[in-house]
C-alpha cells in the first residue's frame, strides 16, 4: 500500500480512475511514467488529468527534471511523485512542479507526517525563484 | 573447487565517532588485536548479518581478511593495516594515547 | 567581498536546522544509512577511513580574515588543530564526530560560510582563478558570476540527485589558472568589441577517463548565463548514464552523444527556460559586482622592497618565486606556500591560519584566497609591506620559497585519510620534497609541477602534472605510475603514461632520475621541464626511468 502526501500532511487517496502506461489509448486520464521517460516525447492530450512519475530510488533525481520539463511544456494537470521519495526531498519535488508525493507504507512508517510537514514551507528560502523573478 | 575460507574479522566504522571498529567476543572494539577471528564461513556470514543489523551503532560492516598470528589477528592487505593503525603523517586516531579501549 | 543578504543568512540557518534534524533522524532510525548518506554528503560530510571528514566550501576560494580565523577556531574546538586545503579550494577537517557537525556548521554560518554541496551528486562548490580581482592579465573578475552560480546552484531542486558530481570553474583570464578545461563546465569571461560574454566549455574531467573539455558556446551573452547553465545540467540529468558510475560524468555523455547532439538538446531546453528568467538575476549580478569592487589601493614607496631584495638573499629568493604581477601599481600578489619541505601538502595549523588572517587584515585589504594548488594567497599586498609579511610568514614556517617549483606538490589525502584511495600520496609528496631539498636543486630545476593522486579518481590532478604520479594497488602492494607532459593551463594536455609503475621505495629515485635527465637534456637553463618534454617527447625520459630495460635492449 501507499501513502499520499501534500502540503497538509498525510491525506487519503482520492484518485479513483487508475493509471495507464505510456502508449495506451488516447482517452487515458492518468499516465504512469518510468524514471527514464523522455518528457519531450509525452503526448499531452487534452483529457490527460494526471501524470505520475516513478522514483525507483531516492538517489535517482531524473523525476525532478522530468516534472519540470512537463511543466515547461505547459502541462497544468496533477503531477505526482511516486515511489522511493523521502521527506527531505519534499521541497525539491514541490519546487520542481509536483503537486504531491505518493510513498510506500514502509517509508511513511519510518518518516511520519511531521517530517514531511517540516518541509511544507517549500516556497521559503528558495534561491532559484529569487533569481528567476 | 570452491576457494578455501581464509580467516576474517568483522569490521565497520562507528556511527557517532567514525572510528574503525572490530567485533570481539564481548562486542565492538577499536583494537584489531582484540577482534574475534572467524574461521568458519557459515558462522562468519551469520555474525556479519547480526553485526550489520546494528544500524544504530555502526556503518559499512564487512568481513576483512586477516592472518592468525598466534591468536592475534594481523592485516593481510595494506589498507586494513592503515585502518588498524591510523594515518602515516601524524600520530592521530588510534595512535593517540588512550584510544585503544573497548568501544 | 560578497556581503551576505538577509536571505542568505536565513537560508543557511534553515539549512543547518534541517541538517541537525537529519543527524538526529539518522540516529533515531527515521533515516536509513542509504537515505542519510546523500543528505550528509550534500552537506559536506563524508565517512572516511578513520573518521568522518567535513569538507567546508570556500566559494571561489575567497575569504576574509575573520572567516580564516573562524576556520582556525573550528580546527581547535572540534578537530585536531589543523585543516587541509584541497584542490577544489575547500578546507577539510579530518576528525569531526557526527554529533558535533551541526555545531560546526552553525559556527561557520556565523561568518557566512557553509559546507553545502561540497560533496554528493550535485553541483559542487564553484571554483575560480585564485588571482581573481588582482591579476594583471584578466578581462574581468570572475567572482561575481561565480557567486551568482553559487546562489543558483544552491539547493537547486532539479539537481540534487544528478547521475554524478558536477564541477564548475570560472576564469576571467586567457591564462587559465583554474583548470577550466578539466571541469564538467568551464567558463571563461571574454570580451568581444568591448562587450563581455562567456565561452562555455563542457565535458572536461580527469578521473578514470581523462578528457579535455569542448567548446559548447563561444560567446554566450551575459544575460543568458543562468538559463543556459540550467539547460545544460537539465539535459545531463536525463541523458547522463546511471548504470555505471564510471561512465556517469558529463564528459562521457558528451563523448557518447557528440557535442553537436548535446548542443541541439541544450538549445531546445534553453528556449523553454529562458523566458522564465525575467532579468532579476542580472540586477542581482550588478549588486554582487558592486560587492567585489577593488579595494582602495594605496600609494607608497617601494624602497623597503628593493632594499630587502638587495640585502636579504632569502627574501630575494622568496620574492622571485612567491610573488605574481598585480594589476595595481606598487602591489604584488603573494602566494603563501603551504608546502614546507617534508610537511603534508595543504595542511595548515590553527596558529598558521590565525597568522595569515592577521597579515591579511594588516597588510592585505582583509582578503585571502585558497588556490587549487593547495596554497594560500594574499591577493593585494603593497610592495612596501612585503619584507614585514615575509618575516612574519617565515617565523611561522610559512616562508618556503617554492611556488611553482618541484616541492610545490599537489597531493590528494590518499590512503592516509580517504576511503576511496588505493595507495598513499602524502608520504610520497613529503619524501620528494625532502629529497630535492637535500639535493639543493629545485631552484636550478625551475618550474616543475608534480601532482599526485592516490587513486584513479585523480583528485590530485596527476593527468595534468608535468610529472603525474598515480598510486594504485597492484596485488596488495602500493604501486606508483608516472605520467609525463601533462599541462593544466590554457594549453591543457593529458600526460602520457611513461611505463610500468614503481613501488613506494622506487618512486622517489625514479623521479630523481627524471629530473636529472631533464637537467642534462634541456637546451638552456631557461627551457622548462615541460618545454624540454614537448621538444623531445617521451623517449629520453623513458630511458632515464627504466635504465635496466635500456641496457637489455642494447645488449
Amino acid at each position: 500500500m501507499t501513502q499520499l502526501i501534500n502540503d497538509t500532511g498525510f491525506v487519503p487517496e482520492d484518485w479513483t480512475h487508475g493509471f495507464c502506461a505510456q502508449g495506451a489509448a488516447n482517452d487515458c486520464l492518468a499516465l504512469d511514467l518510468p524514471s527514464d521517460a523522455d518528457p519531450a516525447a509525452i503526448d499531452l492530450a487534452e483529457g490527460l488529468q494526471m501524470i505520475r512519475i516513478d522514483f525507483p530510488s531516492s538517489a535517482d533525481g531524473r523525476g525532478f527534471t522530468i516534472a519540470r520539463a512537463l511543466r515547461l511544456r505547459g502541462f497544468t494537470g496533477r503531477l505526482r511523485a511516486h515511489g522511493a521519495v523521502i521527506a527531505d526531498q519534499y521541497a525539491m519535488a514541490r519546487r520542481a512542479g509536483f503537486d504531491e508525493v505518493e510513498v510506500t507504507d514502509e517509508i511513511a512508517a519510518r518518516q511520519p507526517a511531521d517530517q514531511w510537514l517540516a518541509r511544507a514551507n517549500w516556497q521559503e528560502n528558495d534561491y532559484q525563484s529569487r533569481l528567476r523573478g | 573447487m570452491p576457494k578455501p575460507f581464509t580467516p576474517k574479522v568483522i569490521t565497520a566504522n562507528a556511527l557517532l565517532e567514525g572510528d574503525v571498529i572490530y567485533m570481539s567476543a564481548t562486542g565492538w572494539t577499536r583494537d584489531l588485536a582484540r577482534a574475534d577471528i572467524l574461521t568458519d564461513e557459515a558462522d562468519a556470514d551469520l555474525r556479519l548479518i547480526e553485526a550489520a543489523a546494528q544500524t544504530d551503532k555502526v556503518v559499512g560492516v564487512y568481513l576483512a581478511d586477516i592472518k592468525d598470528e598466534n591468536g592475534v589477528p594481523t592485516p593481510v592487505h595494506f589498507r586494513e593495516d592503515f585502518r588498524a593503525r591510523g594515518p602515516s603523517n601524524y600520530a592521530h586516531g588510534k595512535q593517540e594515547a588512550g584510544k585503544q579501549e573497548q568501544f | 567581498m560578497y556581503h551576505y543578504t538577509d536571505f542568505d543568512g536565513a537560508f543557511l540557518k534553515e539549512r543547518n536546522a534541517q541538517f541537525r534534524a537529519q543527524v538526529e533522524r539518522r540516529i533515531d532510525g527515521s533515516l536509513t544509512e542509504d537515505e542519510f548518506k546523500p543528505l550528509r554528503l550534500m552537506n559536506g560530510l563524508y565517512l572516511q577511513l578513520h573518521a568522518y571528514m567535513l569538507r567546508v566550501a570556500i566559494p571561489y576560494g575567497t575569504l576574509n580574515g575573520r572567516q580564516m580565523t573562524r576556520l582556525a577556531d573550528i580546527a581547535d574546538k572540534w578537530d585536531k588543530g589543523y585543516g587541509h586545503f584541497t584542490t577544489r579550494q575547500n578546507i577539510q577537517y579530518n576528525w569531526p564526530e557526527l554529533r558535533d557537525v551541526p555545531d560546526m556548521l552553525d559556527a561557520l554560518a556565523e561568518v557566512n560560510m557553509h559546507a553545502i554541496q561540497t560533496s554528493g551528486n550535485t553541483i559542487r562548490n564553484v571554483t575560480a582563478d585564485h588571482f581573481a580581482g588582482a591579476a594583471a592579465d584578466e578581462v574581468a573578475d570572475p567572482r561575481p558570476i561565480a557567486e551568482l552560480i553559487r546562489q543558483w546552484s544552491t539547493d537547486h531542486p532539479e539537481f540534487q540527485f544528478l547521475p554524478r558530481k558536477f564541477k564548475v570553474a570560472v576564469t576571467g583570464s586567457e591564462n587559465d589558472r583554474a583548470v577550466i578545461k578539466a571541469h564538467d563546465i568551464g567558463i571563461q569571461i571574454v570580451a568581444r568589441d568591448g562587450v563581455i560574454g562567456y565561452k562555455i566549455i563542457i565535458g572536461g574531467g580527469l578521473g578514470r577517463t581523462p578528457m579535455i573539455g569542448k567548446v559548447l558556446h563561444d560567446f554566450l551573452p551575459q544575460e543568458d548565463l543562468l538559463p543556459y547553465l540550467e539547460a545544460i545540467v537539465s539535459v545531463y540529468n536525463l541523458l547522463g548514464r546511471r548504470d555505471n558510475k564510471y561512465k556517469a560524468r558529463i564528459k562521457i555523455t558528451v563523448h557518447e552523444n557528440g557535442i553537436e547532439d548535446i548542443r541541439a538538446r541544450v538549445d531546445e531546453r534553453f528556449a523553454l527556460i529562458k523566458p522564465l528568467f525575467t532579468g532579476i538575476d542580472q540586477q542581482t549580478l550588478a549588486r554582487i559586482e558592486a560587492d567585489f569592487a577593488a579595494p582602495d589601493f594605496k600609494t607608497a614607496s617601494e624602497a623597503p622592497y628593493h632594499h630587502a631584495r638587495q640585502h636579504d638573499p632569502l627574501f630575494r629568493s622568496w620574492s622571485d618565486t612567491n610573488l605574481a604581477k598585480h594589476k595595481a601599481p606598487g602591489y604584488a600578489i603573494v602566494s603563501i606556500s603551504i608546502k614546507a619541505h617534508g610537511k603534508t601538502p595543504g595542511d595548515a595549523t590553527s596558529y598558521q591560519m590565525r597568522l595569515m588572517a592577521s597579515l591579511a587584515k594588516r597588510y592585505g585589504h582583509d582578503e585571502l584566497r585558497i588556490s587549487h594548488e593547495q596554497n594560500v594567497i594574499l591577493p593585494h599586498v603593497h610592495k612596501e609591506d612585503l619584507p614585514a609579511v615575509y618575516a612574519a610568514l617565515k617565523a611561522a614556517g610559512l616562508g618556503t620559497a617554492n611556488i611553482g617549483l618541484i616541492s610545490d606538490i599537489i597531493a590528494c589525502p590518499g590512503m592516509d585519510y580517504c576511503a576511496l584511495a588505493t595507495a598513499r600520496s602524502i608520504p610520497i609528496a613529503q619524501d620528494i620534497a625532502t629529497r630535492f631539498d637535500e639535493l639543493k636543486l629545485e631552484h636550478d630545476v625551475g618550474p616543475l609541477k608534480i601532482k599526485i593522486s592516490g587513486c584513479i579518481n585523480a583528485c590530485g590532478h596527476h593527468h595534468v602534472g608535468h610529472i603525474g604520479i598515480l598510486g594504485l594497488d597492484r596485488a596488495g602492494v602500493e604501486n606508483y605510475q608516472i605520467t609525463l607532459g601533462g599541462d593544466g593551463t590554457q594549453d591543457a594536455t593529458i600526460g602520457e603514461r611513461a611505463g610500468p609503475g614503481f613501488s613506494a621505495d622506487e618512486i622517489i629515485p625514479a623521479v630523481e632520475r627524471l629530473v636529472l635527465a631533464y637537467l642534462n637534456l634541456r637546451a638552456e637553463p631557461a627551457e622548462t621541464f615541460l618545454q624540454t618534454y614537448t621538444r623531445l617527447g617521451l623517449a629520453p625520459f623513458k630511458s632515464a626511468l627504466y635504465p635496466e630495460t635500456q641496457t637489455a635492449t642494447a645488449a
